[in-house]
Parts: structure tokens; C-alpha cells; sequence
């Protein structure tokens, strides 16, 4: 596809976006805040919309023909997962709140059955739900924390990560995609390092999701994280993947309804995977709308998606750039399609207020990652977040509300 | 809403040219306060002769709003008693958090800072200094968080 044919491709699918044909104080809105959440096409809440019409009740319970559907439709969302990803059974999907319960989920049974001094290594690049979990664990078992650190282009160091490797590194939980500074990480090289040592890898994957595909059995991780409502699907409902030869060796997380067998006051016999880690009633209309934003994305396609993005990227990196007083932080030389940024003089939260009132949306602060943005000595960064419904017009919006920034600020 | 009425000169200009910085020598009453979501941090000292401020300053970082607010109120506040700084604070926290409101003649150039009621999401960037101003008073050196 040319770049003619791609912006005609990429037109018709931001008509599936309604909410981005809204206005914002009277301006047509930007939404450049795709890192934190993105927007939903038609097809997907159409989808939540038939669930509720005419589908819902409880699953894994009734007999009665709703039950039956609504279980149908919960299950045909795993197997539609299961397919996203390439993992061998629907056995190694289970179904979270988001990526941040998933990690939680790992910490709070993996994590469990480590001793003092097991190692955990993450990244500099970590969100705080890759950071934080495991500090509680080093607080309650004594595991140690270790980090890989990160170049001034906000780059891993790769040599450092494999020092950090010891006999001693139980797991290795690093992101994809960093949420602050946009770097791709090499994470195929990390898990290389890893199964040398045959330790096993959790990937956040929360950023990357929405921007390339992921194949868990051509990767070969261990467990991976992702969120819905990164992925153009509804809030409240993510997943985690595990090996099932991994997750059959953890112990239950939260008990309660479906995770089990069978309970007497005497004894009760756990469930099989995945259901041993779904306990209470789950997001049943969260899982359809997920299954369909994942149609949704596959309709579209990864490779006009990244083609896409690569050039929103590119364009806004020169437009930024080109403008006096903005400077990029994260210039990892492989980057998904966000940009943090800060401008001379002026506060993050500025910026944010000022671009707003031209209505454009964009995240202001430490992005959840504090040590990824204190690496640059700031307390906080501008970031605009692309997706593929993004346009160059858009582009040129963000520039122009910048430039009125500086001048306010003059 | 306008921006014009959130960044008016006078705040532009004490952003740019804070008033009363930096931190007075010891036994000055101390205060720090922070804002987890922005990053913003900020170090209120005083000094208090009977029952009056005699000296304050401030430093730390953050945004026009946060550094202009703090700015504004040290000129405020300086040589006022307790009392009535208390009753400013007062006055500051109602006209940061209603929109039309009568303006008090007391508040002087602080009403500079009534375009902030119309912004819900920069009313904790404003008022952060207050905030530890009052702790700073109260002698109380734990640190102040709005968010």
C-alpha cells in the first residue's frame, strides 16, 4: 500500500470512531492520549450492546438457555484471545481486570513461592504496575529487586541485563513497549538471555498490544499482560497469559465461585486452568467486547496499523522537533508511535491545560513510570500518544496549539 | 472558558519572576509540600514573631499555577497575623472553588487566581501552597500532598 492509499484505508476505518468526530471547547477534538486508553469503534460497542440485548446471564452456572449463550459467548471470547496470540490452549488465557491485576495475579501466586534473596529483574522502562507488585513481594518474602538500567536515548543496556542475570534471578518482568518514552524493547534478545538460564519471563504488554502483533509461542514467554481498553475494547477486563506448564505449578490466587471443584468445610478441590484463577463472576460483557475489538484490529490489520503509525511517528518527530524550545525525551532508535516531550519555560501541566483548550488531548506527568522520567532529571513530560485513527491534520493541530503555548508563555 | 482568564498577566509574570524565593535559615517553621500526580514540590518557611509572619519563602518546582499561587501568597501574607492569614486562606479556597463568586477587596492581586475555579483539574496545583503554608504555621512538619 502507498502512503495515498494508506490515508484513504486509515479515513475509513476513524469513521468506525464517532467519539472522535466530537468537538472539545468548540474545537474538533485530538485525541493524542492513546497510550493511557484508546477510543472504541462502533463494532465493538455494538458488540457489548447485543451481549446485553440479548445474551447476558451468569456463565459456568445455569442450565437455562441464557446461561448456555452467555457462557458460549464468554468462552468463544477466550478462543478468539487464544487465537490473538498464538497460545496452544485456552487453558493459558485467563481473563483480568487489566494488565496491572495480571501482574498482581504472578506476584501474588508465583511470587509467593519464592525465598529471601530470590531476584526479580525488571527495567528502568517499568510502568508501576511492573514495579510495585514486586517491591511488595521484596517487602513480604524478602526477594531482591533488580534493575536493568537504560541508555540517555532511554535504550536498555542489554550487556548490563545479562550481568544482572544470576543463579540466583527467579523471573524477568520487563515491558514491550515503554508507556513513557515509546522504546521498543528488545525483549526477544531479553527472553534469550533468560532461557539460557531456563528462567522464566513475564512481558507487559499493555503498550504494545495496539501495535504489533504478538505470537507467545513464537516469542516463547512465559506469561504476558495486556488491557481491553488499550486495544480499542472496553476498560475492566485484560488478560493474562501463562504457559499452562507454569500456571498448573501456582497456587490458587483469590478463592470463591468457579475457581473451585467442589467445597466442603472439611476439604475443597480446586479448579482446572484457567478457571482456577477466574474466581467470582467475571467481565462476560467486557470479554465479548474485547473479542471484537481484537476482530476489529485484525480487520484492520497489523500491517497497515504499524505502516501507519511509523508515519505519524516520523512526521511528529520532525514537527516537534522543528519547533524552538521542544525537546524529545526517548529517542530509542526503534520507537512505537508516542512521543514524550517538554518545552523550555514551560510546565508539563501547562502544556496540557493550554493544548486542551484548542482540543487537543494529550497526557501530562510521570505517566506512571517515575523512574523512567526522573532518569532525565523531570519531575514530569508532555505525551502524545498516536493510533492507527490518527491523521497528519492532527499532526499539524498538536503543532499549532504548541506554538500558541510559547507565545502565551512569551 | 478562556485561557486569557486562567494565565493572566499578573500570573504569567510571577511564573516567570517568582517573588520571596528560597528557604529561610533556622529555626524558621517548615513545611514541604507535594503533589504526587503532577510532580510538584514545594518547601514553605517562616518566620513568626508574635503571632505575626514576619518573613516567608518558598521554593521548590512546578507549574504556572502552582508557582504563581505560591508567589502571590507570600506577598499576601507577609506581616499579617495568624488570625488573619488564616482567614485568607479561607477566602483563597472559596475563590478557588467556586466559579462567579463575589471577590473579596481583602484578596488584592490574588484575584488573579479566580480563573482557576473553572479548571477543576489545576484547583489542587493552586492551592498546594496554601495548603503547606498552613501546616508551616501549625508547625507541623509533615509533608502536605494535594492531588
Amino acid at each position: 500500500m502507498n502512503l495515498t492509499e494508506l490515508k484513504t484505508t486509515i479515513a475509513r476505518h476513524r469513521d468506525d470512531f464517532p467519539i472522535l468526530s466530537t468537538t472539545v471547547n468548540g474545537q474538533p477534538l485530538v485525541y493524542l492520549d492513546n497510550g493511557a486508553s484508546t477510543q472504541r469503534p462502533l463494532q465493538v460497542i455494538e458488540a457489548e450492546r447485543h451481549y446485553a440485548l440479548t445474551t447476558h446471564a451468569n456463565v459456568h452456572r445455569g442450565v437455562h438457555t441464557l446461561s448456555q449463550r452467555a457462557t458460549d459467548a464468554y468462552e468463544g471470547a477466550r478462543e478468539r484471545v487464544r487465537r490473538f496470540l498464538n497460545a496452544r490452549s485456552t487453558r493459558e488465557i485467563i481473563f483480568t481486570k487489566g494488565t496491572t491485576e495480571a501482574i498482581n495475579l504472578i506476584a501474588q501466586t508465583f511470587g509467593r513461592q519464592l525465598k529471601p534473596n530470590d531476584e526479580i529483574l525488571i527495567s528502568h522502562l517499568e510502568h508501576h504496575a511492573n514495579i510495585v507488585p514486586w517491591q511488595m513481594l521484596a517487602e513480604s518474602h524478602g526477594v531482591v529487586l533488580k534493575v536493568i538500567p537504560m541508555n540517555e536515548r532511554g535504550e536498555l543496556d542489554l550487556e548490563q541485563a545479562q550481568a544482572l542475570i544470576t543463579e540466583r534471578t527467579r523471573l524477568v518482568a520487563v515491558t514491550m513497549i515503554s508507556n513513557a518514552l515509546g522504546t521498543i524493547v528488545p525483549v526477544e534478545a531479553l527472553i534469550a538471555l533468560a532461557k539460557a538460564r531456563d528462567i522464566p519471563v513475564l512481558l507487559d504488554a499493555a503498550q504494545a498490544v495496539a501495535h504489533q502483533p504478538i505470537d507467545v509461542t513464537q516469542l516463547d514467554c512465559d506469561f504476558l499482560c495486556f488491557s481491553g481498553h488499550k486495544l480499542y475494547g472496553p476498560d475492566g477486563i485484560g488478560v493474562l497469559y501463562g504457559k499452562a506448564e507454569r500456571l498448573e505449578r501456582l497456587p490458587p490466587w483469590q478463592g470463591g465461585g468457579d475457581m473451585i471443584l467442589s467445597v466442603s468445610f472439611a476439604k475443597t478441590v480446586y479448579n482446572e486452568l484457567p478457571y482456577r484463577f477466574e474466581a467470582g463472576t467475571p467481565h462476560m460483557s467486557g470479554a465479548v467486547g474485547l473479542a471484537a475489538a481484537i476482530d476489529y484490529v485484525e480487520r484492520v490489520g497489523f500491517a497497515t496499523i504499524t505502516a501507519w503509525e511509523q508515519h505519524l511517528l516520523t512526521q511528529a518527530t520532525q514537527r516537534l522537533s522543528a519547533i524552538d524550545g521542544v525537546r524529545i525525551i526517548g529517542t530509542a532508535a526503534r520507537k512505537a508511535s508516542l512521543i514524550s516531550f517538554v518545552v523550555n519555560g514551560i510546565h508539563a501541566h501547562d502544556l496540557g491545560t493550554i493544548l486542551n483548550d484548542s482540543g487537543v488531548a494529550i497526557r501530562t506527568g510521570h505517566h506512571c513510570a517515575q523512574p523512567a522520567v526522573e532518569f532525565f532529571k523531570l519531575p514530569a513530560t508532555a505525551r502524545a500518544s498516536f493510533a492507527f485513527y490518527n491523521t497528519d491534520a492532527e499532526i499539524d493541530a498538536l503543532a499549532r496549539a504548541l506554538d500558541s503555548a510559547i507565545a502565551l508563555f512569551k | 472558558m478562556d485561557l486569557k482568564n486562567l494565565y493572566r498577566e499578573v500570573i504569567l509574570d510571577h511564573n516567570k519572576h517568582p517573588r520571596n524565593t528560597g528557604t529561610l535559615p533556622p529555626p524558621a517553621h517548615l513545611a514541604q509540600g507535594h503533589n504526587p500526580l503532577c510532580g510538584d514540590q514545594l518547601i514553605i518557611s517562616c518566620k513568626i514573631t508574635d503571632e505575626r509572619l514576619d518573613d516567608v519563602r518558598f521554593e521548590g518546582t512546578g507549574c504556572a499555577i502552582s508557582t504563581a499561587s505560591a508567589s502571590l501568597m507570600t506577598e499576601a501574607v507577609k506581616g499579617k497575623t495568624l488570625a488573619e492569614i488564616e482567614e485568607l486562606i479561607h477566602a483563597v479556597h472559596h475563590l478557588l472553588t467556586h466559579t462567579d463568586a463575589p471577590i473579596p477587596a481583602q484578596l488584592g492581586k490574588l484575584a488573579a487566581l479566580s480563573g482557576v475555579a473553572e479548571y477543576p483539574a489545576r484547583v489542587k496545583c493552586a492551592s498546594l501552597a496554601w495548603h503547606t503554608l498552613r501546616q508551616a504555621l501549625r508547625g507541623e512538619s509533615t509533608t502536605v500532598k494535594t492531588e
